[in-house]
């Protein structure tokens, strides 16, 4: 039954950044998953969350980063959730709240179903739990009260008595207690199921100690039982799997050549056998003969130990080559998701639409090249309605104020458009 | 080493050339030390390393090449940002590679740059108004300030910054990517300069705001008529852009012809590697790989004969004595290689695979499916190549 589950589950995620000037909605109802050994590309622009999604999964978040909705579950275990008093406070803020309420409860009941069950999936300790089942039944009576009572007033309620628990007495005690909870979750799979590759291998390694140390080290740090040897053999071996001479493990990251830091620093993201390899920009700085033997030795590890791998990046033609599946992200939102020859040959979204037309290519004709009007919106201050809609080629009225669904066009493909379907089936015309 | 015979561009006939570069040279001596300067053991960078091709009247010459290929000092030395250590730059048949003050000024007033970084090209105290002045003021050109002002306005109209009077009380920190790149064009535009080296200008940018800068482009040389020097890391861009391409390799021009010739039929071996490791935004068009070995030499100890010898997967004896020659292979197709024309190189539409047996499993590998070739050449299913390990024919390893 488990092997059967995605690997990686990320539901209804949000990370919101708070800043001086208020907040910025850096990741906003992304839903994705993804199974064992396949790989997905991440694509998007610079600040459109892509970044902020992976590292909601790893829990490096910057401290002003918050995870204010949904979970991610790995391996069947919940990693990271917002907490129902935080996740209530966002919800009620919105206009359609009433809708986002019963489901964030309905999940909450079903949790808590599983949780008198007896199973172990839940992050709350135990009197976590009872303090938080006491405010969900305290908000299902008001909420009970609904239709008696105007609206706004029950919202009013909901809002107070979310406030009270969020500020109100003990509120700090019980943040702290959950937040060693997540850490210690988090420390026993992180490195050791989840790895990552970082933006700039250039400079990912200390510069003054040597590479097989660096990587050394990170063996011992998991596996405290490991003796030195062993660790310097699992280096050895690491380095003939990703192509480096072995004599160069005592050479320091300045002698290594832009490729081959970057082949150490997949080697030491390999050191643990980890489940999922998330690559943030792996080959962004590399030259185009180097990035294509990279992205081939990626493409080699990935099928040949089975490892599922998220590649985060903004060019497409990336992700054409080794993804499995891909997510576009716009602005905070996963705007189109699906498997890749499905969005390559018929892209359901206007921005995925526009984003393809906009690259060029040396393959086949040379073709007249279409710009995206405009730019990316302040994340801090989004357009209403639909992110897109100022850019976009297709939008009416309803883009404007009415955020669009994600629409489901084929099995293994959606989009985050109101006209999803019909872009889809080409039926509708752009201006 | 044996000196190219670098008459071939300069002979070409037919069109004007604006500009006619001639075994162009840039040597960076390298730190010695003490001893070592002492006993004249002085070291250089070949940055450029007799280069020679000729920009035409209107034409955009797209320079592609890795990094530490020398395209970024190509460029610097067309505007004398840099002082060649050798050979001559004919511009509209005036010598300038030895230009020095007030000719030197009177020249850069003629030809202009765009820089990579529009973050740091502009002076962040500076209005975009003062910005795209700053040339004006610096050349003298305008008599009032409100002629001044009038031709501001007119570049930043060009440069598609509507409206102009709108823009130039802003200061950088004000403006997106694209449009810092966009005052960065103006800049250059505002003296109607002759010749424009555009080094990199889109690769800061994002994705969609890209397309735009370089639609942009295209219609500033339309319209004015400019040539422009497309200086650009990434080939597709490049030939989206230019009429015709350089490639560079360690400071020399190995291939130069018309863009859809350099795209369609590379002739010299490091552009049939460079093409095929180009990844191309199509899932269906997994292409074949063509291997070269090593890692980019040193430009201080270039090697002898041809600069590509050492990781050419044709080479022979010859190619390490004698270094080739830039020689007209087809009508407008420059190539450096001993070979060009008689080793078959791979085209990258080929490379989108055929329909084929798998050397490995013998079944039909299909269309578009994932494949891999070998040198050989034989073709298999990526899976078949990754359970062989190596090419069964030629015995290589993959």
């Amino acid at each position: 039954m488990r092997t059967t589950d995605p690997l990686l589950k990320v539901e209804n995620l949000k990370v919101y950044f708070k800043i001086l000037k208020g907040t910025v909605y850096a990741v906003d109802d992304v839903t994705f998953n993804l199974d064992r050994g396949q790989t997905m590309g991440l694509v998007g622009e610079s600040g459109c969350g892509k970044t902020t999604t992976a590292y909601a999964i790893t829990r490096l978040l910057p401290s002003n980063g918050r995870v204010v909705g949904g979970q991610i579950v790995f391996d069947g275990k919940i990693i990271v959730r917002a907490d129902l008093p935080t996740e209530l406070d966002e919800v009620l803020t919105k206009p359609d709240w009433a809708n986002r309420l019963g489901g964030v409860l309905l999940r909450e009941e079903r949790e808590f179903a599983v949780f008198q069950a007896g199973g172990g999936q839940i992050l709350e300790a135990e009197e976590e739990m009872e303090d938080e089942f006491a405010f969900y039944t305290e908000l299902k009576g008001i909420l009970a009260e609904r239709g008696a009572v105007p609206d706004d007033e029950v919202r009013e309620r909901l809002q107070r008595v979310t406030r009270q628990h969020l500020r109100g007495f003990g509120a700090g005690r019980r943040r702290r207690r959950r937040e060693k909870e997540i850490e210690e979750r988090i420390a026993a799979i992180r490195w050791s199921k989840v790895s990552m590759i970082f933006q700039s291998a250039m400079n990912a390694f200390n510069p003054v100690y040597r590479v097989g140390d660096q990587i050394e080290e990170a063996l011992v740090t998991h596996y405290p039982d490991m003796t030195k040897e062993e660790a310097r053999q699992r280096v050895l071996q690491l380095f003939d799997l990703v192509g480096i001479d072995r004599s160069r493990a005592d050479g320091y990251p300045h002698e290594f050549s832009g490729g081959m830091r970057q082949r150490s620093m997949i080697a030491m993201a390999l050191a643990c056998n980890p489940q999922l390899l998330m690559a943030d920009e792996p080959t962004t700085a590399l030259d185009v003969i180097m990035q294509d033997r990279i992205l081939a030795e990626i493409r080699d590890l990935q099928r040949e130990l089975n490892i599922a791998m998220m590649i985060i990046t903004h060019d497409i033609s990336v992700v054409a080559e080794v993804g499995e599946k891909i997510g576009v992200m716009y602005a905070g939102k996963l705007v189109e998701y699906g498997n890749i020859r499905e969005v390559f040959e018929k892209p359901a979204n206007p921005y995925t639409i526009g984003l393809l037309s906009a690259f060029p290519s040396i393959k086949g004709p040379r073709r007249q090249l279409r710009s995206i009007p405009g730019s990316p919106p302040d994340l801090a201050n989004p357009p209403p309605g639909c992110r897109f809609h100022p850019r976009c080629q297709f939008a009416q009225e309803v883009c404007k104020y009415v955020e669009p669904p994600f629409v489901q066009v084929a099995p293994d493909h959606g989009s985050l458009c109101h006209f999803a379907k019909e872009i889809y089936e080409g039926t509708l015309r752009g201006s | 080493m044996v000196e190219a015979e670098s008459r071939a561009v300069a002979e070409e006939p037919g069109e004007e050339a604006i500009y006619r570069v001639t075994d162009l040279v840039k040597l960076f001596p390298v730190k010695a030390g003490f001893m070592g300067s002492l006993f004249g053991r002085e070291q250089f960078v070949h940055a450029v390393d007799g280069v020679s091709f000729d920009i035409k009247h209107g034409e955009i010459l797209g320079v592609v090449g890795e990094s530490g290929c020398g395209k970024t000092t190509t460029g610097r030395l067309l505007v004398r940002l840099e002082t060649p250590t050798g050979g001559s730059m004919l511009f509209r048949g005036e010598d300038v590679a030895t230009l020095r003050g007030d000719e030197l000024k009177e020249f850069r007033r003629r030809v202009q740059m765009i820089f990579q970084d529009p973050y740091e090209s502009l002076n962040p105290r500076f209005t975009v108004f003062q910005t795209v002045a700053e040339p004006l003021i610096v050349h003298n050109v305008g008599e009032t300030f409100a002629e001044r002002e009038e031709m501001v306005a007119k570049a930043l109209e060009s440069a598609e910054l509507r409206p102009a009077e709108e823009f130039m009380t802003r200061y950088p920190h004000e403006l997106s990517g694209g449009q810092r790149q966009r005052v960065a064009i103006a800049r250059a535009l505002v003296l109607r300069p002759e010749f424009v080296v555009a080094d990199e200008p889109v690769s800061m940018l994002d994705v969609s705001i890209r397309a735009g800068i370089m639609n942009l482009m295209l219609r500033l040389r339309d319209e004015y008529d400019i040539p422009f020097m497309f200086i650009s890391h990434d080939v597709s861009v490049t030939r989206y852009m230019s009429h015709r391409i350089a490639v560079m390799y360690l400071g020399q021009v190995v291939e130069l012809a018309p863009s859809e010739e350099v795209i369609k039929n590379p002739m010299h071996p490091y552009t049939e590697a460079l093409l095929s490791a180009v990844p191309v935004p199509d899932p269906g068009a997994k292409h074949g790989r063509v291997e070269i070995k090593g890692d980019l030499p040193s430009p201080i100890n270039v090697p002898s004969g041809c600069a590509f010898h050492p990781r050419c997967p044709y080479r022979r004896d010859v190619c390490k004595e004698v270094r080739p020659a830039l020689r007209e292979v087809a009508p407008g197709h420059y190539v450096q290689c001993h070979f060009a024309g008689e080793i078959k190189t791979r085209k990258p539409d080929d490379l989108v695979l055929e329909e084929g047996v798998c050397a490995v499993c013998g079944n039909l590998v299909a269309k578009g499916t994932k494949q891999l070739t070998c040198n050989c050449p034989k073709i298999y299913h990526e899976v078949c190549a990754g359970q062989a390990g190596s090419c069964p024919v030629c015995k290589k390893a993959f």
